[in-house]
């Protein structure tokens, strides 16, 4: 789950972390009285799962707060496009009014989990505030890293290390080996997937501060985090995913084809994406149903599934292991039966119980399209799809 | 011969609820030996003819158990590997999905220092053909005994490439599902290492997914395998940032991306496909162009 930017730096500053002054506004008249009762120059920041908010015009520069209010205004209400959000951007509800910070230097600090290490990574360099992918890529010997040892924790030495190999030496040693401590912390007792300050700002008279901060959290750890998941903000993800989790399918991601498929297993979820685009198709969804224990999960995945305005075609693409096909087949029926899944639709059922799953089939006498193996499976699809729209 | 499984495995099963319970009826059919069933505060209970324990311990005393199946909850999983660990099984197979990853952080830290090998978590298990010994959930109508190693992060394209595979008559010597969490106990590397140094593998067919390094540090690998790797990589199509399923599916930065890990495979030897329909095929025709049929 995604943080906002302002729930982020509360849970920072709740460690430790400085943070510039800001306050949470919901109207113009709100982002006003924020910007009078902070007293000096602010910023004018919409809050939005995504990266280059200030390219899509998310964030402005307010001197008074009379401009704070004509910021909010302006950002209150739009749709943020960025390079992340796809065309139809993102809506904003929420800005942040800050302080307005005087920097001398801006730096990159995060802890993320390293896979191949098996351990959470603390990851620094001198060249904040901009993208650190292309960082890693151009300059690679710009990030510092290092790994944080489960059984002793982070110790004051790595932070010392990093801050040593990123300028934060003096003054700033001691103060910017506790922060990065302090942001382990947050990571680890909040079960993070990634928690980033960038920029981390030294400012004209010498302090650290997260200027701008990013935490998002291990989805599969959200039973032991009840407070936290109470900030999940659903209006920044596509309605129709929502609709899915809500309906209990965790793994249902829309994408811009035309073919909506339903498939069991991450990994044959993807392939039968990459299967329908080698034949020329376009997926309209990833959707992982998973074990997919009773039928009525089935018809709550396909009724996603169906009422996609974007779809022309199914495929139903199921190689049972502990999802058994029969469970699969009465669902697909009752879908049918229903009139949720109005599109024609193909079946391909293998693995555990198929002769039922397939004897379900024949005896529902629905007008359903049925393929053998993958291949078939995904040329009838396209060529389903192409009749269809 | 074969990879973890063979004719001497003992199977203790972790978390013996609905699941498990299938599963070890499965498996014993199919010739498996299943010696017990382990759920805390069940000890003494027989289900289907097999014995229910309090610990993972007794299972290793009282039955020799060599392999523990693990079924618990997500939210319970890494303790149950560390049990097992700590009760010297050589081999933990965590089917679990869900598991926090900092969870895993700790049960893999505490794995690096004892003598277990972990499969998953997240994954189908492991299943050794010609001696019938399977510990996992995966399908056994689809398997005929051969000479080919399968390895996948996911566990549907291990059903899917080994059904490939038998339909054209090319038999299996097991298939590993290595899993498709982030923090997984044993890489596609060392499954890889497994198959290579494994007399009865001929070749090996490689699924790998978009998202981490894992099929690099493997493509690093097969530069010194002497034996044929098959490779398909899933979520070519799949858009950067978004979680595919699977907690470790998810491409961040470039050596995330699927052409990133096939252009590491083809550099290092290994025969990779464009399409999941293609596995079965290639791999007949790697096998006959290098007499290995």
């Amino acid at each position: 789950m995604k943080l906002h930017e302002y729930q982020a730096k509360e849970l920072l500053a709740d460690y430790g972390i400085p943070v510039p002054r800001g306050k949470v506004a919901r109207t113009p008249d709100e982002a006003h009285a924020a910007a009078t009762e902070l007293g000096t120059k602010v910023v004018v920041k919409a809050q939005a799962h995504t990266g280059g908010r200030g390219k899509g015009g998310g964030v402005k520069l307010a001197s008074t707060p009379d401009e704070a209010r004509e910021a909010a205004e302006a950002i209150l209400g739009m749709q943020l496009v960025t390079h992340q959000t796809g065309p139809a951007g993102l809506p904003i509800s929420t800005v942040l009014i800050e302080e307005q910070v005087d920097i001398a230097r801006e730096l990159y600090l995060s802890v993320a989990i390293d896979n191949s290490a098996g351990k959470p990574v603390v990851i620094a360099s001198a060249a904040g505030g901009m993208d650190i992918e292309e960082v890693a890529e151009s300059t690679p010997e710009q990030i510092h890293n290092q790994l944080v040892y489960p059984h002793c924790g982070f110790q004051p030495y790595q932070g010392r290390a990093l801050a040593f190999a990123t300028g934060l030496d003096g003054d700033l040693l001691r103060p910017a080996a506790a922060l990065m401590e302090n942001l382990v912390r947050a990571f680890n007792e909040n079960d993070g997937a990634i928690a980033e300050i960038n920029p981390l700002v030294v400012t004209g008279d010498g302090q650290l501060l997260a200027a701008d901060a990013k935490f998002s959290t291990d989805d599969n750890a959200d039973f032991r985090h009840a407070k936290l998941t109470e900030l999940r903000d659903t209006s920044q993800e596509d309605a129709r995913e929502v609709e899915a989790n809500e309906a209990g399918i965790e793994n249902y991601v829309k994408l811009d084809g035309n073919i909506g498929c339903l498939v069991n297993g991450a990994g044959l979820a993807m392939a039968t994406m990459d299967a329908l685009k080698f034949e020329g198709g376009e997926p309209a969804n990833f959707l992982d149903i998973g074990t997919a224990n009773s039928a009525d999960a089935v018809v709550a995945a396909l009724k996603i599934i169906g009422s996609d305005p974007d779809v022309s075609a199914v495929l139903v693409n199921i190689f049972g292991g502990l999802a058994r096909t029969d469970i699969i087949a009465d669902g697909v029926v009752i879908a049918k039966n229903e009139g949720l899944l109005p599109q024609p639709t193909v079946v391909r059922l293998a693995g555990t119980n198929v002769e039922e799953g397939l004897k379900i089939l024949d005896e529902s006498g629905l007008d359903l399209i049925r393929a053998d193996g993958f291949a078939e499976a995904a040329q009838k699809s396209v060529a389903a799809a192409a009749d269809a729209s | 011969m074969s990879v973890i499984m063979n004719e001497d495995s003992r199977v203790l099963i972790q978390g013996f609820g609905g699941a498990g319970q299938r599963e070890a009826a499965t498996s014993l059919a199919y010739g498996t030996t299943v010696v017990c069933g382990v759920t805390p505060g069940r000890g003494g209970q027989v289900i289907n003819d097999v014995p229910v324990l309090n610990t993972v311990r007794e299972g290793v005393d009282q039955f020799d158990a060599n392999i523990a199946l693990i079924f618990v909850p997500a939210p319970f999983a890494a303790d149950a590997i560390i049990e097992a660990a700590d009760a010297g099984i050589p081999y933990a197979i965590c089917i679990t999905e869900g598991i926090p990853t900092l969870d895993m952080v700790k049960a893999k830290a505490y794995l690096n220092q004892s003598e277990t090998r972990l499969i998953g978590p997240n994954c189908p298990g492991v299943i050794s053909v010609a001696e019938r010994a399977r510990a996992g959930i995966m399908p056994v109508d689809v398997y005929t005994p051969g000479s080919v190693g399968v390895i996948s992060r996911s566990g549907t394209l291990v059903y899917e490439t080994v059904d490939q595979l038998t339909r054209i008559g090319i038999g299996q010597t097991s298939s590993v599902g290595v899993g498709g969490d982030p923090i997984i106990g044993t890489s596609q590397r060392e499954a890889l290492q497994l198959f290579q140094d494994d007399p009865d593998t001929a070749a090996v067919v490689l699924i790998g997914e978009i998202g981490g390094t894992a099929e690099q540090e493997a493509a690093d690998y097969i530069k010194d395998m002497t034996k044929p790797v098959v490779s398909f990589i899933a979520g070519a199509t799949a858009p950067p940032g978004r979680r595919m399923g699977h907690a470790g599916a998810i491409i961040a930065g470039k050596a995330g991306t699927a052409a990133a890990k096939q252009q590491a495979l083809r550099d290092a030897g290994a025969t990779v496909v464009e399409s999941p329909s293609q596995i079965g095929e290639t791999m007949q025709a790697v096998l006959q162009e290098q007499g290995l049929t």
